[in-house]
């Protein structure tokens, strides 16, 4: 077999336009109760300017097409991928990460410190999109059954727990709520 | 008295700080930094023509475009062999970016760096390469016929063979009153940790220097390689692994071209460069493993003892090999597990495809081997009408034959000589969690409820804590902080816990006192990496041996300071006293100040080692010949052999008799790694690894087509497990303490993984009545089986009847 080929990865074999400079916008963002802005592309990922305009990188991206649930965020309570959406497209909206969770080590969030106690995490880099998912989730379902819990994390991918010790947390982390007088 | 640290479920020190965002991962370092893009083939396997790069420095923001007409120095020369063997006559690498041909899908072929990644690639996607097409060899069948070639000087695609045979297999074989064959294949899969790889070089102008940031299982390796094809002095590199998101083995292999090129850019250009791997560059670049065909006829007795075991397998080692032939050494070596195989003879043909490299991933093949030993005890089982555990155990090896001396080379180029287990005891383990014996009523139940279920089960043996070294580094502050340095490096196993741990009991601090680095080649630039479940067993042994040589320095010192001999002393939560009189101490942060002569004070404590305080000997000096200042000790652990740990798994599944889906109702695990030095992260290992497991088992695999693409380069296609396809996992440990390092441990990383596509096979082949010989298996193999085996009056396949 012997076959020529010129390829280009945006257009196989075809012609390219001129490239126009890139237009710069101001996004305006509320981020963990705190109103932020940076001049950014339109179509910047909001993952992207959360990590790298905003400089808040405890969001993770695992596979940047919405299947991991690392880059998982609140958005007005409700969790987002946020490699799916433009952050433009956020601006309306009340944005929560991780850090808005609990950003401080020695002042956990019920959902944080239930992860520590149960060894809910290895490498800790699909984490924070755990920590969003769960502490949403048990805004709505303060006292989920093991099943409920495993259920309710069947979202996210983790590749080094092998979930067991994720769902005890769920399970832990409502029941810490409880003696915090948070649920 | 201070609780004892070893052996306790201590909750991890790395926490808090990656649960509030506070890790700093690969690409949360650098901002501000250039970043790279590459341009890779879309071709399996073709000639380079020509490279048109014109259109992309349009671009805005572009800093530099680079192929392989650019590189310079040794970067432009192919990549290391990492670990050369003998038996490894043809070994092929690549080029940091592609020469003249490419010889998978993904293979890198321009690097483009600009003001950031979005630029990058809006670079590279207007860089058009010219490609001559050339045949493609896909898969271990067509690599075996050689009537394509990957390489043009390589014959028959293959690039080491290898035979190992102990005993006189041959007249064994031929005595023995029965012989199976069984023909077996295992599919690909691969590591994908949840962060992929990535570099950040930071180039400083005024130095000269580079620090290197990688996702790596190794920074000593990085470091190494990277001063050797930039043409550096080792003393201007320096590599720090950051946090790093998982690793299972890709990382361990390097340097990837990326590792060469980010720092050669970084000083090319005097700036920091960064490049960041994405999920579909992880899939098409990042190494693969796991994909065998094997051949293996057994000759054994009427009760089942093993008599021949004559293996012969083909490894597809995908399109180079720069990590040499270890995967299947692994296989043809660890295949023995428990037993004793009689006459042994292992022959293996390392293969070329082009597809992406083959290199570990956890367990290393390990499952493999397991995986043919363990079919191979169920069909002997089978054809004796016995039931499996008794064929097994009748083949173990007793706890009073070891040491054991299979009289085989192992993957270190050591003897494989397994040096601790009880497995008996292992396996009466196993049968009471899940009640082995009473599954045969569960089953009839299950029957009259109209569902189908099965019991597996699979055994293996694994050679963890390889050499050749570690090292540990301790120092006390005169605060009282305790830092704690070993070269290794941590993807997620607790590490800053354990190794903490150990260092408090060894020197008698509090834990929280005790502050651990890894992989910081500033910090201890000897070590080799975190690879063969060795973390534990190699840095472990390390740090406690460091440590004693500091609790022996500080107890001399404090013997001198309270006039009394050391050997009176213990050391408590940091404080030195006297035996039965705690009365007379001194606490381990005066030690240190005093470990360390001043003739400049820098606070109050540090004034009590100036010149003029306290008393001396005139006559000796303020650090005597045989002395260092300060309170600190280094130490190496080299163990002459791996130490084997060993586990059984068993599990129950159940098979939909009509859509043929398989759902593991139970999995239960015993496990063996020595002493524990941290049960809640042994066991969360144990869970990551059966998880991973049954990925491998069960849904994930590599699906390239004829032309080499590879079609499921996604999450959304590779099917990795979620928490609702990984089922509750039951674990009971035993633990025989190594006889071989200080503190009896033996690794504890990769165990879970090995046997799970053995046990999941053994259970449905247990629940469907026909053989299981491919792994994974999806519903819908298992649903063509049953067609097949429904068309067929003959249950055993042709393979099995009695030559």
């Amino acid at each position: 077999m012997s076959d020529l080929s010129t390829t280009s990865a945006a257009d196989p074999g075809g012609a390219q336009g001129e490239p126009t400079a890139e237009q710069l916008i101001d996004i305006r963002l509320r981020v963990n109760g705190v109103q932020r802005s940076a001049r950014a592309p339109a179509r910047r990922l909001l993952s992207d300017f959360l990590r790298h305009d905003l400089a808040l990188t405890g969001t993770h991206v695992g596979c940047e097409h919405g299947v991991c649930g690392a880059c998982t965020v609140l958005v007005d309570g409700q969790p987002m991928r946020s490699c799916l959406m433009f952050a433009v497209s956020a601006q309306a909206h009340e944005i929560t990460t991780v850090e808005g969770i609990g950003n401080d080590p020695a002042a956990m969030s019920p959902v944080q410190q239930a992860f520590a106690e149960c060894h809910g995490l290895q490498c800790g880099f699909c984490t924070p999109g755990f920590i969003t998912t769960i502490t949403a989730y048990l805004e709505e379902n303060p006292d989920p059954t093991p099943e409920e819990a495993r259920g309710a994390i069947s979202g996210n991918l983790c590749r080094c727990t092998g979930y067991q010790n994720i769902v005890k947390a769920v399970g832990r982390a409502a029941e810490i709520r409880g003696e915090r007088g948070e649920a | 008295m201070s609780t004892r640290q070893m052996g306790e479920r201590v909750q991890r020190r790395e926490d808090p700080r990656l649960l509030t965002g506070n890790g700093r991962y690969l690409d949360d370092l650098g901002h501000g930094a250039l970043e790279a893009a590459f341009v890779r083939s879309p071709h399996a396997h073709a000639r380079v023509l020509d490279v048109d790069i014109d259109d992309a420095w349009e671009v805005d923001g572009v800093e530099a475009i680079y192929t392989w007409d650019d590189l310079t120095g040794r970067v432009a020369e192919p990549l290391p062999v990492l670990i050369p063997h003998p038996a490894m006559t043809h070994a092929r690498t690549g080029y940091c970016l592609a020469k003249d041909t490419v010889n998978h899908v993904g293979e890198a072929v321009v690097m483009v760096v600009a003001r950031d990644r979005y630029v990058a690639e809006d670079a590279a996607q207007r860089i058009r390469v010219s490609y001559e097409q050339l045949s493609v060899v896909v898969g271990v069948d067509n690599a075996r016929s050689g009537a394509t070639l990957v390489h043009d000087d390589v014959p028959d695609n293959v690039s080491a063979h290898l035979v190992q045979e102990v005993g006189d297999l041959e007249s064994a074989m031929a005595a023995a009153p029965n012989r199976l064959t069984l023909e077996l294949s295992i599919e690909r899969s691969a590591c994908t940790p949840m962060e992929g790889k990535g570099v950040y070089a930071k180039w400083d102008l005024d130095e000269g220097s580079l620090r290197l940031y990688s996702s790596t299982q190794t920074t000593t390796g990085v470091r190494a390689a990277v001063a050797a094809k930039l043409g550096m002095p080792l003393a201007k590199v320096e590599c720090v692994a950051p946090d790093v998101g998982g690793g299972f083995g890709v990382k361990i292999m390097h340097p990837w071209p990326e590792e060469v090129l980010v720092p050669w850019a970084a000083r090319n250009l005097g700036r920091d460069v960064k490049w960041t791997e994405d999920r579909r560059e992880h899939f098409v670049s990042s190494a693969h493993e796991r994909g065998q065909l094997q051949e293996v006829t057994v000759g054994f007795d009427d009760e089942g003892h093993l008599l021949a075991l004559d293996v012969r397998f083909w490894h597809d080692n995908g399109a180079y090999t720069p990590y040499g032939i270890i995967v299947p050494i692994i296989t043809a070596t660890q295949l023995l597990g428990p037993y004793k195989p009689g006459a042994y003879r292992v022959e293996f043909w390392s293969l070329y495809t082009n597809t992406v490299l083959v290199t570990p991933y956890r367990g290393a093949g390990r499952p493999q081997g397991c995986f043919a030993m363990e079919r191979t005890m169920d069909a002997i089982a089978a054809h004796l009408g016995l039931d499996r555990t008794v064929v097994r155990e009748r083949n173990f090896i007793q706890p009073d034959e070891m040491p054991y001396d299979h009289g085989l080379m192992f993957q270190d180029g050591r003897p494989l000589k397994y040096d601790s287990g009880d497995f008996p005891a292992s396996l009466a383990k196993l049968k009471a969690l899940v009640g082995w014996d009473d599954f045969a009523a569960h089953r009839e139940q299950a029957e009259r409820e109209g569902r189908r279920v099965g019991l597996g089960i699979g055994c293996y043996v694994e050679g963890t804590g390889v050499g050749p070294y570690e090292g540990g580094h301790v120092h006390v502050e005169t605060s009282g902080r305790v830092n704690v340095a070993t070269g290794l490096t941590t993807q997620g196993q607790g590490h800053q816990t354990i190794l903490a741990q150990i260092v408090a009991d060894e020197l008698g601090v509090r834990i929280e006192d005790v502050h651990v680095t890894t992989g910081d080649t500033r910090r201890m630039p000897y070590a080799v990496g975190t690879f063969a479940s060795r973390g534990a067993v190699m840095s472990g042994n390390a740090v406690a041996l460091a440590a004693r040589v500091v609790r022996a320095k500080a107890l001399k010192i404090a013997a001198d300071a309270l006039e009394v001999s050391a050997d009176d002393l213990e050391i408590d939560d940091g404080v030195i006293s006297v035996k039965g009189a705690p009365g007379t101490s001194v606490a381990l942060s005066t030690v240190a100040v005093l470990s360390n002569p001043l003739r400049y004070a820098f606070d109050q404590s540090a004034a009590a080692a100036t010149q003029f305080a306290g008393t001396f000997d005139p006559d000796k000096p303020p650090v005597a010949d045989d002395e260092e200042p300060g309170l600190e000790g280094k130490d190496f652990y080299s163990p002459t052999q791996a130490t084997f740990a060993n586990g059984m798994h068993a599990a129950i599944v159940e098979t939909d008799p009509v859509t043929a889906e398989i759902r593991i109702l139970r999995y239960c695990v015993v496990h063996d790694c020595g002493v524990m030095v941290n049960p809640m992260i042994v066991e969360g290992q144990v869970h990551g690894g059966v998880a991973q497991g049954v990925g491998g088992a069960l849904y994930e695999r590599m699906v390239y087509d004829e032309s080499g693409q590879l079609l499921n380069a996604s999450f959304m296609d590779f099917l990795m497990p979620y928490a609702s396809e990984v089922p509750h996992i039951e674990t009971d440990h035993l633990e025989t303490p190594s006889p071989l390092n200080p503190l009896g441990l033996k690794g504890a990383g990769e165990a879970g993984t090995i046997p799970v596509s053995a046990v999941i096979a053994s259970a449905i082949e247990d629940a469907e009545g026909f053989a299981i010989r491919s792994m994974p298996i999806s519903p819908v193999e298992l649903w063509e089986l049953r067609r097949q085996h429904a068309s067929t009056s003959d249950p055993v396949p042709a393979q099995e009847g009695s030559r």
